[in-house]
């Protein structure tokens, strides 16, 4: 087991370091000259040269790359050029924001996929898995962004139920704060809830198929308890895993509802930054996105490893 | 040792003030649907189980054992297999239950031991749990009389250190422990029928006779009455009081296990009862398998179900099915020409001449009748 | 990183209960079901014939003729009678559907129908050009690499995994926003991030098969290697390969419209499906005239539906029955 996870650990750093460099690569390999934009109106030939000499992108890209590493080691990511923000504090700004849109949504998504996965599973192809297959597949075929849009027309236009833009930090009331998150992670979860839902009713109706739930059945335990306790466990690993890759992907995935919704996430940020050729911001966003991401899916895979005992002792 | 007896919502007389037998089945059909048409798995069975006796039943894979005894329990849904026919439990109908109706009879009056111990416990629940579950939710102990009331069932099948085993997943034990787990956890709540589904296949032959001794034992201890299925004669000898071989769906031949051993009528149960390796036999005999296949049981030819790969066939087997005749007390058969009968001998005579491949097979050595009584005499109890 | 202990290859790798491939959780991800193992053998083909169930359902054409239909129609845009996507003609603002104008016009006099048609071309020709040309590099390679292991395979698949953990999202944008954003270029772009994916899918796909008896059986024979993957392997892997591809084009399709819903995507004039809805949604439209953001948005779902449903069809269809009855 330690075994294991040391050698998850150390792949863990190897694709972290890996990244850093993919990140930096993309961003200095892109045509388009940051100066340009930073210098605007004041761009001369002499300017752009001591701003390129200020900026360290005289030297070769390597030394670049190294000296942009040394810095995040020290904590330095940067900062932008145009808000003079540090790159790090604009994360910590943002980071919180998609936190609560993630869980908020997932919770959800979870919320309602679950019990619609239990009762779906056990009466396979009949009315009410056939009605709740077809709607969540209906579901997936809505782009977030659309189901954002109605969901904006429905309750903030027609009903104005909750604000269409904006969002209320936890430190200004937790009323305004959920309201203010409500209906953006009601469009994430959305995406979300049409594929728990179907992963887990396929794995629940191979667990159904197999002796142990017979032998439950046998026991005379009632098919509710048997559902929840014996079946939806070992059927949770499609569920989980899936569930790593889309919270994964989440931090830069809701750059749309972000932008719809007004809130100042990551990925709001990174569009910001990207439209501003701010680019030691991009590069700093790129990193910790990607970092999040690999990071999350890893500690998914541990758990998957600790949840099933099978794996742990084998 | 506690009995536990809940009051179920349907009034089981006890035990001991019973008249008649335990477990009635009458005239069973279960068939699945199928692409090729209804595969009737079960085609006609009946028989009955005292209170305190045990009932071998026999047949090789494809016979319909396993699917008989889970149609008798009622566990196939309804959607999946059509059952006909009656199951009376204690006098009562229980073929016409619910399922939650039947619910109250699982665990309770009937119990299932699964065939294989590895996939019928569920590898992410601990072994206590799997136990302790049907004695809170079922019997409504509490926790610390379920936890107390495990270790007690898990002692009396013979597990060491039970107490820590309670925490143990299924994975952790050995496929003898495994075994008896599951033993412990058809009785936790005292069930009057125990149903055992191949409880030894797949363990070794010192493992075997221990958990075939457990059962025994245990029997005998709760008066409970007991259905032991198998594939191989030899678990049943001197084990069971009473045995019942399958052949297609249907039984060809149910009497006392002594008789069944000595007086075999059915060619079916003289085949298997061959199959046995002896050691008395001389090494690198070859074993007498019988030859040919199980038959499809979606197909139903006019004639004996057997007639395929039986020495002793004649066109009459080819045409009618021979019905359930009487050979004795509480011995019946279905055979036209029976072993150890005029005709019968005739019949295989006359298919030597004729090189019929089964019954060149069948005489493969000549000393085929006398060896089959003689080993039986000193197998059977 | 989702996938099983080490970077081994992959080919002889005991695969733990928790040990999913990114590939398949990504299929599954999208389409909710398992990964598409491809069919065992010639007698599930056999029966099938004559099995209702397995033909490919009415349904799965509908969607096939309607996919084609729209695509023919993006493509042949220029040179069907329609009005020009551009010209704002004053006097007919938010008009609704008339003969005229058979989806109605937008607040700038824009008609409808050819907006879309024309919209519907970069989204389209992004969506399957992309994919295509992901299939043709990553997925030939996922091929090859889940045929042949070894360490060109050890090394591709190392590779995979790193770009894989790259937000792929983030790379379009970060890519398009400072390379340039015509049609091609967006076109490689999506190609480019689409490949890893495709190549784990392929190659998870390819080494299923490969290990099925029939192919250890060929090479028994002495069959060579190429003649091997085209006759036994690629017939198999063909059906998953279709569905994964479909998929692609429908997350791609999605891709493209959030990011052209926020400008993103496309360069203006030019405008995408998401741009019109983006459109759809600005100004109060979606008081005054909730068909600017209504027809695009129902064409969207109409395609992503049929490319779904097409490779959910293709997947159930071809999918080996192992296991118990």
């Amino acid at each position: 087991m330690r075994r294991y996870a040391t050698t998850r650990l150390v792949q863990l750093v190897a694709i972290v370091f890996l990244i850093s460099v993919l990140a930096f690569l993309l961003v200095h390999l892109l045509p388009g000259d940051p100066t340009v934009a930073i210098l605007g109106p004041n761009d001369t030939p002499t300017a752009r040269h001591e701003l390129l000499a200020q900026l360290g992108l005289n030297h070769s890209l390597p030394l670049q790359y190294w000296t942009w590493l040394k810095n995040i080691v020290r904590g330095n990511l940067g900062a932008s050029f145009l808000t003079k923000q540090t790159v790090t504090n604009a994360i910590s700004v943002a980071a919180p924001i998609d936190l609560e849109l993630i869980v908020v949504s997932q919770l959800m998504a979870f919320a309602v996929a679950i019990p619609l996965a239990l009762v779906a599973a056990r009466r396979p192809n009949k009315i009410f898995d056939r009605l709740a297959t077809t709607s969540t597949f209906g579901l997936l075929s809505f782009p977030t962004f659309v189901v954002a849009v109605l969901l904006v027309l429905v309750f903030a236009v027609e009903f104005h139920l909750f604000p269409a833009t904006g969002f209320v930090r936890l430190s200004q009331g937790l009323v305004g704060n959920l309201k203010s998150v409500l209906l953006p992670s009601i469009a994430l979860a959305v995406g979300s809830v049409a594929v728990y839902f179907r992963l887990l009713r396929a794995d629940l109706i191979s667990t159904l198929q197999e002796d142990y739930v017979t032998m439950a059945k046998a026991k005379g335990l009632s098919t509710p308890y048997i559902l929840v306790r014996h079946a939806l466990r070992p059927s949770s690993f499609s569920l989980l895993a899936g569930a790593g890759i889309s919270i994964g992907s989440l931090f830069t995935g809701a750059f749309v509802v972000e932008v719809l919704f007004q809130l100042p996430g990551i990925g709001y940020q990174l569009v910001t930054a990207i439209n501003s050729r701010d680019y030691l911001m991009v590069q700093g966003m790129a990193l910790v996105a990607a970092i999040a991401y690999v990071v999350i899916n890893f500690v998914v895979d541990f758990l998957l490893t600790v949840l099933d005992p099978r794996v742990r002792h084998a | 040792m506690r009995f536990l007896h809940r009051r179920p919502h349907l009034e089981f007389q006890e035990a001991s003030e019973l008249e008649g037998p335990l477990l009635e089945v009458e005239d069973l059909h279960t068939s699945f649907a199928s692409p090729r048409g209804p595969v009737r798995a079960v085609d006609g069975v009946s028989f009955s189980v005292d209170r305190g006796r045990t009932l071998g039943i026999v047949g090789e894979s494809g016979s319909g054992k396993t699917v008989l005894v889970r149609s008798v329990m009622g566990l196939l849904p309804p959607n999946v297999a059509e059952r006909s026919g009656h199951v009376r439990l204690s006098g009562h109908e229980i073929s016409s239950l619910s399922a939650s109706e039947m619910r109250d009879v699982w665990g309770n009056q009937i119990a299932l031991v699964f065939q294989d111990p590895m996939t019928a416990l569920n590898p992410v629940v601990r072994i206590g749990r799997q136990i302790t579950e049907s004695l809170r939710l079922r019997a409504g102990l509490d926790r610390k009389a379920a936890r107390e009331t495990a270790i007690a069932l898990l002692e009396s099948v013979g597990l060491p250190s039970p107490a820590r085993r309670l925490r143990a997943y299924p994975h952790e034990l050995s496929g003898g422990m495994r075994q008896r787990v599951m033993i412990a956890i058809a009785l936790a709540c005292g069930p009057r029928l125990l149903l055992a589904d191949e409880p030894t296949t797949g363990l070794d032959v010192t493992l075997q006779a221990q958990i075939l001794d457990l059962l025994g034992s245990l029997q005998r201890e709760r008066s409970m009455a007991m259905i032991l299925v198998t594939h191989d004669l030899a678990v049943v000898a001197g084990r069971t009081d009473e045995v019942a071989v399958m052949y297609a769906g249907r039984i060809v031949e149910h009497a006392s296990t002594r008789v069944l051993f000595s007086r075999t009528r059915m060619p079916y149960t003289e085949a298997l009862l061959r199959s046995i390796p002896r050691l008395s036999q001389p090494s690198h005999s070859r074993l007498r398998a019988i030859p040919g296949r199980p038959p499809d049981l979606s197909v139903r030819s006019p004639g004996c179900a057997f007639a395929p790969r039986c020495p002793y066939v004649q066109e009459r087997c080819r045409r009618e099915s021979p019905p359930l005749r009487t050979a004795g007390p509480g011995h019946k058969f279905a055979c036209w020409y029976p072993v150890g009968s005029s005709e019968g001998d005739e019949a295989l005579a006359s298919n030597l001449e004729a090189r019929v491949p089964a019954a060149l097979t069948f005489a493969g050595r000549p000393e085929l009748r006398a060896g089959v009584v003689s080993a039986s005499k000193s197998g059977a109890g | 990183m989702p996938e099983g202990p080490g970077l081994a290859t992959s080919k002889e790798r005991r695969r733990a209960p928790g040990d999913l491939a990114v590939a398949d959780i990504g299929t599954r991800v999208v389409t909710g079901a398992g990964p598409v193992p491809p069919r065992v053998d010639g007698t599930a083909a056999s029966d099938g014939r004559l099995q209702k169930r397995s033909r490919m359902g009415v349904l799965f054409w509908v969607c096939l003729a309607w996919v084609a239909l729209m695509v023919l129609l993006a493509l042949a845009a220029s040179v069907l009678p329609l009005k020009s996507p551009t010209f704002q003609d004053y006097s007919a603002v938010n008009v609704g559907p008339t003969l005229h104008h058979l989806l109605g016009t937008d607040d700038l006099g824009r008609d409808l129908l050819s907006r879309i048609v024309f919209g519907s071309r970069v989204s389209l020709v992004i969506g399957f050009a992309s994919i295509a040309l992901g299939m043709a590099t990553g997925g030939t390679l996922g091929l090859l690499a889940g045929y042949r292991g070894g360490a060109s395979d050890t090394l591709l698949n190392a590779g995979s995994f790193v770009l894989l953990a790259f937000p792929p999202l983030l790379a379009i944008m970060v890519i398009e926003a400072f390379w340039g954003r015509s049609l091609w270029k967006l076109t490689l772009v999506f190609a480019v991030v689409a490949a890893p994916q495709l190549f784990r899918v392929m190659r998870a796909s390819t080494i299923a098969t490969a290990n099925r008896e029939y192919v250890v059986a060929a090479r028994a024979f002495g069959s060579r290697s190429a003649r091997i993957m085209v006759r036994e392997l690629l017939p198999n892997v063909l059906p998953a390969a279709i569905s994964f591809a479909l998929i692609g084009v429908a997350v791609a399709i999605i891709i493209e419209g959030s990011l052209a819903f926020l400008g993103l995507s496309i360069a203006l004039p030019t405008a995408s499906l998401g741009n019109i809805i983006n459109e759809g949604v600005q100004n109060n439209n979606l008081q005054l005239n909730p068909y600017i953001a209504l027809w695009p948005s129902l064409y969207i779902f109409l395609m992503l539906s049929s490319l779904n449903l097409m490779a959910d069809r293709l997947r159930s269809r071809f999918e080996a029955r192992e296991g118990k009855l």
